[in-house]
């Protein structure tokens, strides 16, 4: 196993590159300036962007009060808050309505608040608001308070897109081509975003109210595109969304969210839904589908966690001990599972393999508890809670983002890198420490899905910047997986010879 | 001979009769099983009261294990079996999409619908009557003694109450029967997702619930609105035939004030919803047997069960469901299944030839280039059609157009093949406003003989095919793809010939077209529905998509296990398959409708599954497309291919479609 105590000492002063021989390299040395990657790394302000104030049922308060009939008002409410609206709207206008009216939606009213409050107690999560629950389940740390709402990579082509506080999202591509901001009226709150695989142009967009799948032409030189390109997929009480998978090979895709206990499994093109639901957990947070697509985890907010099969669509349930299961990743083959839980500061891997059917308990890889580092500025703290985590595509490197304590001020979020080994046996060995500039703490990271040179991690900082660090490995189990596709491949390089067998005629 | 030539064909009867007809079978066993269930449910909803709850559950239970509700069950046991074998005779996996309102009509009014209305108002009856009986008091019978008003004896009087929920039963069996036909209740779809048949089952009881009360509270509502103005007609009737007094001290049910009365409504809707819930749930548990995955084997060892085998059913034309079956567990196996990968990809023992691998990835590509051809089709017959109204000389040239093409040499099957047809053969005249695939292998059989038993001589059967009224539409469909051929329209007692280019001719159709044109019903009923030929055009689409999803992942497979290479032999017939069918799929999207969406109807029992298909099959099709890019990668530039089908592919490796 694994400790923060075994890592060397961090960097504060400057900000992390790349890696090179095995060793994490900083601004600080000198020649080391020319970055290698030509990725675009915007930076995003929160002055530069204007959020919505105010969700949009209470800008009632900007204008001048004005007595609507009753009917006006009761239709209002519930078009606005539906029952409780209503209910609320009858009790307090007792002077209009007949008092048995008034008298009995008042009880009906707190019969309900009684009931919810019993629900809640159950699921503490309901209670909360619907901008509360996507901040409290978000992969991005700190989310509310981000000018940066969300990340994702594009699986197959070096583009990636951002979500904004401001409800947009913009889409870069390596070269300088035009950026397209993507703007719909119902794209609010973006919680996840996730391009869809083995597909140039379509991205999901999980928004508080809907789910969105934009399909941006990557031949067009459009900026702005009409939200005529964008398909709206919702399903009553399936909202907020806080998560959203697609299946490897592009076919489906599954949505969450803490306040519907089924979760969503797409065809998106046929715009048709069919929900799986388990009443267990009182909801699903977090959704992650294994690379090779046979497995899939769902993470609920009470301590139980799901990980499905998805031949069958069967579960396997998995109660935790402490808190819920906060953040997950896959190992490349899906035979892995690395999980963290809220409230405690250890890795847990999952093994699965179709031979012994599943693994029985989760073991413990690497411990994360507070470890302080001495610096020339003081001691450095770092540890803590898993707040996510990331694997690269080839299976080694884990990026793991640490929450720091934000009373503390020397006690950061920071991102701790390993290096995996799958054989002999599972293994974490220590890398680093990726360092930000001064005063900027790392809000969310995602690997590159394939860096040719190595990994490359991408951070969202909290001063709103995107950064890359590459991490310059050559890796020892890909030479060895080569060695079939290569002989095929001298097969098919002769298009004259390709033809092994004589046509049958039949 | 002729012994060895049916001894294959038995086989596949007996897995047909093992697959098909044993799941119909036990969805309808498991149907009546859940009768019981269902009944006790409405016993206790029918007898509800908040005030004396010990009364309410003591009466139910002796209520429950009385002689008339084992009656009653018994009763709703024959209901149930032949709602299961209407199921099975009727369902389909190709909808019929109507072009036209007067074909929706043609089908209501067809002599096999109707059978159906007739049997359905029937169960609907005998269904209500049960629940009147279990519902009891003042439900209970027919007649009722009364005393008369005038000389004080006892007579028997006319329950209307009763009445009332017999002929509510039929009107809710008659629209059941109607909206099966509106919304396809028979389309049999499959799910994206495999999953076992009982978490499936309870997956969509709530749903099946909510549609059943949804329902049962349309149908009460139109039958109240119906029985308030024409009540009268069959309550005069029964009382005279029956001769049944009517009691003038009662109010009658059908004035505002009989019908307002609040327990008779309750008790209508609740037996509506038990009524629809009934036939809802032999549906649903008859969809989710015939769905589910059967898993065929790849090959057999014994030559007697290769009748069985994967290879020859996905072949089979005459059992679509087998079809569908066999291309849906050749989607999930590509997926799934590693040891029957290799089984597909095996050499044959002895011979060494890859006959597995041969007959499924031709079938797979023939079916995608019989889709293929249909698109082509549909878009020269919707090209040349603007041709021949500009100008009549021009229509000469288009139709030469087409016939340079090689491939209208294939038996044309688009919408726009409806005149041909139609010179085929007199009976076939009303195939095309029903569905333009009638002819394919795809129909079922439930459709085709609907179709072949269509009356020729229906009064519309002549004006159906008159090109004035087709033409004037928004030009989806072509009323000349083979207009040379045809030569004689009765219409009106007109005789007009299209093919003579005379100016008489073209200023006689323009005259009766204004003049059709004019009439609002006709417009109304003949107009063509927006976007039904495209949706008619993809109906079996789900047959394609596997068939993609199976040769994707089967070729992506390859790559690293399929050591004998035979799946390179066919990558460029494959690839160029593709390209050429997502060509025409791009054109097909181009065209006026093809890309409006569909309105989303909520909670209905029938399945709109197939108003997407279309969207599915291209997205399926791109995603097959880059799998196999994304795969192979560089090593598609050594492979065999035409110049713009590569920078087509091109596009894909770049990720740039």
């Amino acid at each position: 196993m694994c400790s923060l105590g075994v890592f060397p000492a961090p960097v504060t002063a400057a900000q992390t590159l790349f890696e090179r021989n095995n060793e994490l390299l900083s601004a600080l040395h000198p020649g080391e300036h020319s970055q290698a990657c030509d990725l675009p790394s915007p930076q995003f302000t929160r002055d530069t962007l204007k959020g919505h104030s105010r969700p949009e049922s209470s800008s009632r308060s900007v204008f001048l009060d004005q007595r609507d009939t009753l009917w006006m008002r009761s239709a209002g409410a519930w078009r606005d808050a539906g029952l409780y609206g209503l209910l609320d709207e009858i009790t307090n206008s007792a002077e209009e309505v007949p008092r048995f009216l008034a008298v009995g939606s008042a009880c009906v009213l707190a019969l309900l608040r009684w009931a919810s409050s019993f629900h809640g107690s159950l699921f503490p999560h309901l209670t909360l608001s619907s901008d509360e629950m996507v901040a409290e389940f978000s992969q991005m740390l700190d989310w509310s308070d981000s000018a940066l709402r969300s990340f994702a990579w594009h699986p197959h082509t070096d583009k990636f897109a951002v979500a904004l506080l401001d409800d947009s999202i913009k889409i870069y591509k390596s070269n300088s081509s035009p950026t397209p901001t993507l703007k719909h009226r119902c794209q609010r709150s973006v919680c996840a975003l996730q391009w869809k695989p083995l597909c140039g142009s379509a991205l999901a967009v999980a928004c508080q109210s809907c789910l969105l799948i934009w399909h941006v032409d990557p031949a067009s030189l459009s900026t702005r595109p009409s939200s005529g390109c964008a398909q709206v997929l919702s399903h009553p009480g399936h909202s907020p969304i806080t998560s959203i998978a697609w299946s490897p090979t592009g076919s489906l895709l599954v949505s969450a969210s803490p306040v519907d206990t089924s979760m969503m499994v797409w065809d998106v093109a046929a715009e048709s839904a069919v929900p799986l639901q388990r009443v267990g957990g009182g909801g699903v947070t977090y959704l992650s589908w294994s690379p090779d697509g046979s497995r899939l985890l769902a993470a609920t907010p009470s301590a139980l966690f799901r990980v499905w099969e998805t031949r069958m669509w069967t579960c396997e349930r998995w109660p935790c001990l402490k808190g819920s299961c906060q953040s997950a990743c896959w190992s490349p083959d899906g035979g892995c599972l690395l999980l963290s839980m809220q409230g405690e500061r250890v890795i847990y891997a999952l093994t699965f393999s179709d031979l012994t059917g599943g693994p029985k308990a989760a073991s413990v890889v690497a411990d994360l508890s507070e470890t302080t580092f001495p610096g020339p500025d003081g001691d450095l703290t770092v540890g803590g809670e898993v707040c996510s985590l990331s694997w690269d595509p080839r299976g080694e490197r884990l990026a793991v983002l640490l929450k720091g304590d934000s009373q503390a001020d020397n006690h950061p979020s920071v991102i701790a890198v390993f290096k995996t080994r799958s054989s002999p046996v599972f293994e974490l060995l220590p890398c680093g420490f990726v360092m930000g500039e001064a005063g900027a703490e790392p809000r969310f990271m995602q690997f590159h899905p394939h860096f040719q040179h190595g990994a490359l991690l991408t951070v969202c900082w909290s001063d709103g910047r995107i950064s890359h660090v590459p991490f310059y490995f050559s890796s020892a189990g890909l030479l060895g997986g080569d060695s079939p596709q290569q002989a095929l491949a001298s097969n098919t390089t002769n298009p004259s010879s390709n033809k092994l067998y004589t046509e049958q005629i039949s | 001979f002729d012994v060895m030539a049916t001894k294959p064909c038995t086989k596949f009867l007996s897995i047909y009769f093992q697959v098909v007809i044993w799941r119909a079978v036990a969805s309808i066993a498991w149907s009546v099983l859940l009768l019981p269930v269902t009944t006790a449910v409405f016993v206790l909803l029918s007898r509800f009261s908040l005030f004396h709850p010990i009364q309410w559950i003591s009466d139910c239970t002796s209520l429950l294990t009385a002689s008339s509700t084992i009656f009653s069950l018994v009763v709703l046991c024959g209901v149930v079996l032949i709602t299961g074998f209407f199921n099975l005779e009727f369902y389909t996996l190709v909808p019929s999409i109507p072009c036209s309102r007067m074909a929706l009509l043609g089908t209501v009014l067809h002599p096999r619908q109707c059978v159906h209305s007739l049997v359905y108002c029937t169960m609907g009856m005998l269904v209500m009557w049960c629940a009147s009986v279990t519902i009891g008091g003042r439900y209970s019978t027919l007649g009722t003694p009364c005393r008369q008003s005038e000389s004080g004896e006892v007579v028997t009087c006319l329950n209307e109450y009763h009445l009332f929920l017999l002929l509510a039963g039929a009107f809710m069996g008659y629209s059941h029967s109607f909206l099966g036909v509106v919304q396809n209740m028979y389309y049999v779809s499959f799910q994206p997702i495999q999953q076992y048949k009982y978490p499936r089952f309870k997956g969509c009881l709530p749903m099946v619930v909510k549609c059943s009360v949804i329902q049962a509270l349309y149908s009460a509502r139109n039958f109240a609105a119906l029985y308030f103005f024409f009540g009268y007609v069959p309550k005069t009737w029964i009382s005279s035939t029956l001769n049944l007094q009517i009691d003038s001290s009662l109010q009658p049910l059908d004035s505002l004030t009989g019908l307002l009365d609040f327990s008779l409504l309750y008790h209508l809707s609740i037996s509506g919803a038990f009524l629809y819930l009934t036939w809802y749930l032999t549906v649903l548990l008859f969809r989710i047997y015939v769905t589910e995955a059967y898993s065929f084997p790849v090959q057999s060892t014994f030559t007697e069960d290769a009748e069985q085998c994967l290879p020859k059913v996905l072949a089979e034309k005459n059992t679509l469901v087998m079809k569908f079956l066999a291309l849906q567990d050749l989607a999930l196996l590509s997926q799934h299944s590693l040891s029957r990968r290799l089984e597909v990809f095996n050499l044959s023992q002895p011979g060494g030839h890859p006959h597995n691998w041969n007959a499924i990835s031709g079938e797979c590509l023939c079916l995608l280039s019989e889709l293929t051809q249909r698109l082509v089709a549909h878009q020269d017959a919707v090209a040349s059609n603007g041709r021949v109204k500009s100008q009549s000389a021009s229509m000469v040239s288009g139709t030469e157009d087409i016939a340079e093409t090689p491939r209208l040499s294939v038996p044309l099957r688009t919408p726009g093949s409806v005149f041909k047809s139609s010179v085929g053969g007199a009976n076939r005249v009303l195939t095309a406003p029903f569905t333009p695939d009638v002819d394919s292998p795809f129909s079922s059989p439930a459709i085709r003989r609907l179709v072949g038993q269509q009356d020729p001589h229906s009064p519309w059967s002549g004006t159906v095919q008159s090109p004035h009224i087709m033409r004037r539409g928004p030009k989806l469909w072509s009323a000349s793809t083979g207009s040379s051929r045809f030569s004689v329209i009765p219409l009106h007692g007109l005789e007009t010939s299209v093919n003579s280019c005379s100016c008489h001719t073209l200023n006689c159709s323009a005259q009766v077209k204004s003049f059709l044109a004019k009439r609002v019903l006709i417009m109304y009923l003949f107009n063509k529905l927006p976007e039904a030929s495209s949706q008619a055009l993809f109906a079996d689409s789900q047959a394609h998509i596997w068939a993609l999803q199976g040769l994707s992942h089967l070729v992506a497979a390859s790559f690293s296990e399929d050591q004998f290479g035979v799946v390179q032999t066919t990558l460029p017939n494959i690839l160029s398959c593709l390209v050429v069918l997502l060509e025409a799929v791009d054109r097909h999207f181009k065209l006026p409708h093809a890309s409006s969406k569909p309105v989303r109807t909520l909670c209905s029992m029938g399945d709109s599954t197939y108003k997407t298909l279309r969207f599915a099959l291209r997205a399926a099709l791109k995603t097959a497309i880059y799998k196999i890019t994304t795969t192979f990668g560089e090593h598609l530039n050594a492979v065999n291919i035409s110049t713009e089908h590569r920078k087509r592919l091109q596009q894909f490796l770049e990720f740039k479609e």
